[in-house]
C-alpha cells in the first residue's frame, strides 16, 4: 500500500485530499456521507472578526465544466467558530485550517491572534475572495498588499501559515514571492477566477452580485499553469487547488508541483468525489511503483 | 442509518405527460423507507458540474419508489429528459425538511402554480378527503396530476391563464371561500405572496415551499440563500437546501 501522507509546513496530512475553503462548510453536512477523517484535512468556511450575513441571493450560477459563486463570505465569525464548531472538528481526527478573511489589515491580525490559542492546525490567509467589496482581494493583488497582511500575521500567531492567492494578476509568482518572503510557511492557488454570466430574457446577471468567481474543471488548467509557476520560484510547499474533479487531475497538479491538494466544486457533482480520487491515487501509486506521494509532486519533465 | 446518499437508482418508468413535463418513477431502496413529501433530491446530470434539485412527488414505501415529475427549463433538464425506463440515474437524497404534517383529520388546503403542483401530492394524500386542491396552470395541455389528487381522495379546482380548462383566471380566486386549518404552497413568488396574504388575513398556518439556486444541496455552501427572520423579527440569511425547502410563511422575508 501506497503511503499517502504529506507534510505541508510541519502539519502532517494522513492524504494529500484537503476540502477547499467554502464548499465543505464545517465538515458536518459532509459527515452524514462518510467521516470527514477520509480527507487528510478541512480548509473551514472563510470566516471574519464578525458575523457576516453574505450576499443576496443568487449566489450560484452554472458555466460550462464549471460553476460562479458569489456568496460574500457569509460566516457566523471567529469566536463563533472556535466556540461552536472547532470542537466538534477536532473531535474528527483530521486536521483543520481555519480560513480566515478581513476588510483591513487590523481584522487579520486580530483573528491570527485570538486564532493562535486555539487548537486550529494551520491558518489559511484569504487575501484572494473576489465577491466581497472589502474582503480581501485587494490585498491579494499587489505584493504591498501580500507583504503587509502577511508580516502582520506572523507576528501574531506562530501556528503554520498558509497564504491562498488569488488568480486574479499579472503575474502570481510575484505575490508567492511576497508571501514567502514576509514568513508564509505554505501558499495554497488558486482561488476563483472573477466571472459573469447574464440571463439573455431579463438582461440581469445571474448572480446578485453581478459577478463571481468561477471554479470547477473549466479553471483546472489555469491552476495547474499557476501551481507550476509558483512551484518553481518559491522554496515552500505549495497546496495545488482549481478544478480537481478525478484522481487524473491530482495526479498532474503533484506533477506540476503541488505538495497537498484541495478540492471544491467536485464535491458538488459528486460528493464522494474526495473519496474516490484518494482510492484512484493509492491505486496509481500501487501500479507504477511510489512509494510515497512526494515522489510525485513536481515530478514533471517540462520540455 | 444516514440521513441522506448518493445512489444509482433504477428508473422504472418514464413517461411524458405534456408537451415539457416528465414523470418519472424510480426505484430507490435506500431513500423511500426514510423519505417524506416536500423533500426533494439533488440529481446528477452527465455532463453537468451541478445536480438539479428536483421534489419527490410521490413516496411508494411499499415499492420502494420516489416519484419525480419535472419540466424540461434549460439544457439540465433537456438531459434529464432523455432518461429512459432500465436506466439510471444517480440521486442525492432525500434532502431538505419537508412539509410538517398535521392531524389528517385536519381540514388542508393546496395551492399550487404550474412545475410548484408536483411537490403538493405526497402531502396532499396524508388529508385525502380532507384535502382542497387548488392549482393554476398556463392552459389545458400544462394540466398535470389531476387523476392523482383525485385518486387520493382530495377535492381539486383548476384554475388556467387562457380559460381553456376549469375556472379561467387565477389560482388565487379558487380559494377565497375556503377554511382550511392548514395551508400548503408552491409555485411562483407572487402566488406564494397571495397565498401568505391569505394566510395572514384570516390567521391560518401556511407552509410554502421555496426555490434558489443550488450547489451543494445539503446546507455547506451556502448558496442558496434565502432571508429569513427570527422570532425575535430580525433578518438573517438562511438556506433553502437545509433550513427548507418548506419554510412557515411568516419566516420568509420577501
Ligand atoms: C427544492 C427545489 C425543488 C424543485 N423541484 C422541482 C420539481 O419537482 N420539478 C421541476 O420541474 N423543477 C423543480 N425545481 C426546479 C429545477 O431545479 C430547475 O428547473 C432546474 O434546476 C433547471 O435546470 P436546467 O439545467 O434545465 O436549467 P438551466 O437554467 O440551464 O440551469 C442552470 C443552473 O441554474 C439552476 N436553476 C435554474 N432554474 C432554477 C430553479 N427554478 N430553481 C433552482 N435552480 C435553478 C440549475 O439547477 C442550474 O444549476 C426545483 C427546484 C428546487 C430548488
Ligand atoms: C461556493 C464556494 C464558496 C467558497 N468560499 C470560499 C471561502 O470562504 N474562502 C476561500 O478562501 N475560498 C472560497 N472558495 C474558493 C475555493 O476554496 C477554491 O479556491 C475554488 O473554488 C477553486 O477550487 P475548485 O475548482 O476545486 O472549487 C469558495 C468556492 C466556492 C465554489
Ligand atoms: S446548496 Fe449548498 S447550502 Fe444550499
Amino acid at each position: 500500500m501506497a503511503d499517502l501522507r504529506v507534510n505541508v509546513a510541519g502539519v502532517e496530512f494522513s492524504n494529500p485530499l484537503i476540502a477547499a475553503s467554502g464548499t465543505f462548510g464545517f465538515g458536518r453536512e459532509y459527515n452524514e456521507l462518510y467521516p470527514v477523517s477520509a480527507l487528510g484535512g478541512i480548509s473551514c468556511k472563510g470566516i471574519t472578526l464578525k458575523e457576516r450575513p453574505g450576499n443576496p441571493a443568487p449566489r450560484i450560477a452554472e458555466s460550462p465544466a464549471g460553476m460562479l459563486n458569489a456568496v460574500g463570505l457569509q460566516n457566523p465569525g471567529v469566536e463563533h467558530f472556535i466556540k461552536h464548531d472547532l470542537p466538534w472538528l477536532k473531535e474528527q481526527n483530521t486536521k483543520i485550517i481555519a480560513n480566515i478573511a478581513g476588510s483591513c489589515p487590523e481584522d487579520y491580525f486580530e483573528m491570527a491572534k485570538r486564532l493562535d490559542s486555539t487548537d486550529i492546525d494551520m491558518i489559511e490567509l484569504n487575501i484572494s475572495c473576489p465577491n466581497v467589496k472589502s474582503g480581501g482581494v485587494q490585498f491579494g493583488t499587489t505584493t504591498k498588499g501580500v507583504s503587509e497582511i502577511t508580516s502582520g500575521v506572523r507576528k501574531n500567531t506562530s501556528k503554520p501559515l498558509m497564504v491562498k492567492l488569488s488568480p486574479n494578476v499579472t503575474d502570481i509568482t510575484e505575490m508567492a514571492l511576497a508571501a514567502e518572503a514576509n514568513g508564509a510557511d505554505a501558499v495554497s492557488l488558486i482561488n476563483t477566477l472573477t466571472g459573469m454570466r447574464i440571463d439573455i430574457n431579463t438582461r440581469r446577471p445571474i448572480i446578485h452580485n453581478n459577478t463571481g468567481g468561477v471554479s470547477g474543471p473549466a479553471v483546472f488548467p489555469v491552476a495547474v499553469r499557476m501551481v507550476w509557476q509558483v512551484a518553481n520560484k518559491v522554496k515552500i510547499p505549495v497546496v495545488g487547488l482549481g478544478g480537481i474533479a478525478t484522481w487524473q487531475d491530482a495526479v498532474e497538479m503533484l506533477l506540476a508541483g503541488a505538495t497537498a491538494l484541495q478540492i471544491g466544486t467536485a464535491l458538488f457533482t459528486d460528493p464522494y468525489a474526495p473519496i474516490k480520487i484518494t482510492e484512484g491515487l493509492s491505486n496509481y501509486m500501487d501500479k507504477n511503483g511510489i512509494k510515497s506521494v512526494s515522489e510525485i509532486t513536481g515530478g514533471i519533465k517540462p520540455w | 442509518m444516514k440521513k441522506y446518499d448518493v445512489k444509482n437508482c433504477k428508473i422504472l418508468s418514464a413517461k411524458q405527460i405534456t408537451e415539457d413535463i416528465f414523470d418519472f418513477i424510480v426505484y430507490c431502496p435506500d431513500f423511500a423507507p426514510i423519505a417524506k413529501p416536500g423533500q426533494f433530491a439533488h440529481i446528477y446530470v452527465p455532463g453537468k458540474t451541478l445536480r438539479r434539485p428536483i421534489s419527490i412527488c410521490e413516496i411508494d414505501k411499499e415499492n420502494n419508489t420516489l416519484r419525480f415529475v419535472f419540466q424540461i427549463r434549460g439544457d439540465g433538464t433537456r438531459i434529464l429528459s432523455e432518461f429512459k425506463e432500465g436506466m439510471e440515474l444517480d440521486i442525492l437524497a432525500p434532502l431538505g425538511n419537508g412539509f410538517g404534517l398535521k392531524d389528517k383529520e385536519k381540514k388542508a388546503l393546496f395551492v399550487g402554480g404550474g412545475i410548484g403542483v408536483p411537490p403538493l401530492l405526497g402531502a396532499a394524500k396524508h388529508y385525502g378527503e380532507n384535502a382542497t386542491v387548488c392549482v393554476g396552470f398556463r392552459n389545458k395541455g400544462a394540466v398535470i396530476l389531476e387523476e392523482d389528487f383525485k385518486n387520493a381522495g382530495c377535492s381539486i379546482k383548476i384554475a388556467t391563464d387562457d380559460g381553456s380548462y376549469g375556472y379561467h383566471g387565477l389560482v388565487t380566486k379558487l380559494f377565497e371561500e375556503e377554511k382550511p386549518e392548514i395551508i400548503y404552497a408552491c409555485g411562483p413568488t407572487p402566488m406564494l405572496k397571495a397565498v401568505a396574504a391569505f394566510a395572514e388575513k384570516n390567521g391560518i398556518e401556511c407552509e410554502i415551499s421555496l426555490e434558489e439556486r443550488m450547489a451543494c444541496g445539503i446546507g455547506a455552501c451556502l448558496g442558496c440563500a434565502v432571508k429569513l427572520r427570527n422570532e425575535e423579527n430580525e433578518e438573517y440569511m438562511g438556506h433553502v437546501c437545509k433550513d427548507g425547502p418548506v419554510f412557515d410563511y411568516r419566516k420568509v422575508v420577501y
